[in-house]
């Protein structure tokens, strides 16, 4: 077995380059479904598919001849609004209910979505090209795109920008009293309905702005949605509900996974190694729960 | 009693004479019995033990890779078949046409039964919405993988043996609609006789309140693991015998289609009524026919179409036909119905 990535040992730094800045997007991916997730109980799968629709519309902007950056302001805007449609015409009917419900209801979601980006943009692999340019570094033999780190940083200042709202806002501490205790804040004269709404809107512009940095940095494609939602779903359940630093630790851990399983395995395993983590993380929390006689629920 | 068995000639007697009456649809009639059962195991799996799962597709896609390997590899090199033009160079015999498909599809649906064994300790450790996420995890990732080996074909797809000219009779419909109808009746009886023993009781209690089910003294997890073999075994069978109608095999939209065949079946079985014998068999139909007109008519817009109505089911309809059926009708089901109770209740709402 020669991998290249054993060879030269600058590939390994590359790597675990790219798998950082890419983690970060993840993570904030992540963080969305972890808010609709914690106050409403629900599992987005086409959380994913959001995403995607976020980079196209900052693609549009980019074959309109606006700098696709300006994406990440309108795209969560425009994003918003469809969250919110969204929750009035669907999440709204399956918020109480049973968990495999929400499941099913998202997962119509998600194949409507793609079919019709699939209709609206097309079937190819686009990418919004930003133009910044790369960085080179240890004499050139790593390559790192600005436009990648450019969307890290982004990434992170909307991060803690939500964090900060949502500690200090109004919206915010009524968001977080709804997912101690809905019932209660609704006796305190939380209007939870508006409350929900606000949530997947905001879960939605967050994964338009990922979807902007995406189609920046990488390709979007109307059916690359699934995977996206699967890695939130494993970065949530890794980091656990309401634990922020370790969902930032775990999308990181998960993009330098996906790069090192890029170089060693090849890129048609890509994918799969993503999927059959999940299946490998789940079944060791099994194992490690069962011995306490518990189970994941 | 006696009604019963008047319809079940009567479904035999449709099941037989169908090709010969409707020989225009053939391939659709096949189609249709595939989907029925799938929606029949994912019943056992979904409707009775109340585990939802997505990953029903692994078996029916292992099942239908297996199939044609078997077939192939039983008489020629299958790497070389696979490489492109196999089916060209290599022409199976009549008997060994039959022959492979017949131990093809013994392989199917044992090997993926075998699967189901092995990883079911582990993955039905897992409840409610993780299993959901899990099995979805699972059957993608199969497709991903099975896109990526080259002996069955990596991403160009792997070409099933082409049905033989017996004489001059070409009847390759014929065949595979008899195939399709025999595993389907084999399929509802097998789970009729499970479903009228103790092993269905079992299943329910799973369903219902599984930590009391294992206060009672069963062993919840030997029942799940067997509940979901049976799955997976008529489920393989199905994805054989999908593989030899299809003619060909692509690892993410004919075999591992989770997009597709993965929500068929859960969708099927919804509509028909969760937990019921005929429920997924009604559903089945219903959904076969109404996606039949649909993708006709509004070609291109069929997974609009799919997605909508994923909701619509879901949200508006999640008892299914059968669940109405019983609330419409429940003296029909067995269910004692106090006249007078009846009407008191209507007048609490």
């Amino acid at each position: 077995m020669d991998f290249l990535i054993f060879q030269v040992p600058m590939l390994t730094v590359q790597a675990v380059l790219d798998g950082l800045l890419l983690g970060i997007l993840f993570a904030l991916i992540a963080y969305g479904m972890a808010l609709q997730w914690g106050v409403m109980n629900i599992i987005n799968i086409a959380q994913g598919d959001l995403v995607i629709l976020g980079g196209y519309i900052a693609y549009f902007m980019y074959l309109y001849g606006i700098h696709p950056a300006w994406g990440v302001i309108v795209s969560p805007i425009i994003m918003y609004f469809v969250g919110v449609v969204i929750y009035k015409l669907v999440i709204n009917k399956v918020v109480d209910r049973d968990l495999f419900i929400s499941i099913l209801a998202t997962f119509g979601i998600s194949i409507l979505f793609m079919q019709l980006m699939n209709f609206a943009f097309g079937a190819d692999v686009v990418l919004a090209n930003s133009g910044y340019g790369t960085t080179m570094l240890f004499d050139n033999s790593v390559t790192l795109p600005n436009s990648k780190i450019f969307s890290a940083f982004i990434s992170i200042v909307f991060a803690i920008g939500l964090v900060i709202y949502m500690k200090k806002s109004k919206l915010g501490r009524a968001i977080r009293a709804t997912a101690q205790n809905a019932r209660a804040a609704k006796i305190l004269g939380v209007d939870t309905e508006k409350v929900y709404a606000a949530t997947f809107g905001i879960n939605a512009a967050l994964c338009g702005v990922a979807g902007a940095l995406i189609s920046i940095t990488f390709t979007i494609h109307p059916y690359m949605g699934l995977p996206y939602t699967i890695r939130s779903f494993m970065i949530v359940i890794v980091a656990g509900l309401g634990n922020l630093p370790g969902v930032a630790m775990s999308g990181m851990g998960l993009g330098v996974f996906e790069e090192f399983a890029d170089y060693i395995l090849g890129t048609e395993f890509r994918i799969g190694s993503v999927f059959l983590l999940l299946v490998l993380i789940l079944v060791y929390r099994r194992f490690k729960l069962s011995k306490k006689r518990e189970y994941l629920k | 009693m006696n009604k019963n068995i008047i319809l079940y000639a009567a479904i035999l007697i449709f099941g037989v004479a169908a090709p010969f009456v409707f020989p225009a649809f053939k391939v659709q009639l096949s189609i249709l019995c595939i989907l029925i059962i799938l929606a029949i195991t994912w019943n056992v799996q979904g409707g009775e033990m109340g585990y939802n799962t997505f990953g029903n597709i692994l078996f029916y896609g292992l099942g239908m890779y297996l199939c044609a390997s078997v077939q192939v590899g039983m008489f020629f090199p299958l790497a070389e078949w696979t490489e492109g033009g196999g089916e060209k160079t290599f022409v199976h015999t009549p008997a060994q046409f039959f022959q492979g498909f017949a131990v093809g599809l013994a392989v199917a649906a044992v090997v993926p039964a075998i699967v189901a064994g092995l990883i079911g300790y582990s993955i039905l450790g897992l409840r409610g919405h993780y299993f959901a996420i899990c099995t979805l995890g699972l059957g993608v990732a199969a497709g991903e993988i099975s896109g990526g080996i080259e002996i069955i074909g990596a991403g160009q797809g792997f070409t099933t043996p082409p049905f033989p000219k017996v004489g001059s009779l070409e009847a390759r419909g014929e065949f595979f609609y008899f195939c399709s109808f025999a595993v389907l009746v084999f399929t509802f009886l097998a789970v009729k006789a499970i479903y009228s023993t103790r092993f269905k009781l079992v299943l329910n209690a799973i369903r219902d309140n599984e930590d009391k089910a294992e206060a009672m003294g069963i062993q919840t997890m030997k029942y799940k693991i067997i509940g979901w073999m049976i799955s997976a075994f008529f489920c393989g069978l199905a994805g054989g015998i999908m593989g030899g109608l299809v003619g060909y095999i692509d690892s993410t939209d004919v075999a591992f289609d989770g997009r597709e065949m993965g929500v068929f079946m859960v969708l099927m079985a919804i509509l028909g009524g969760k937990g019921t014998l005929w429920g997924p068999v009604i559903g089945a139909t219903v959904f076969h026919i109404f996606k039949e007109g649909f993708w006709t008519f509004f070609l291109g817009w069929q997974y609009v179409a799919l997605g909508v109505l994923i909701v619509v089911i879901v949200i508006y309809f999640p008892e299914g036909i059968m669940g109405w059926l019983r609330e419409k009708y429940p003296e029909r089901f067995g269910e004692v119905v106090d006249e007078a109770d009846r009407k008191a209740q209507v007048q609490l709402k």
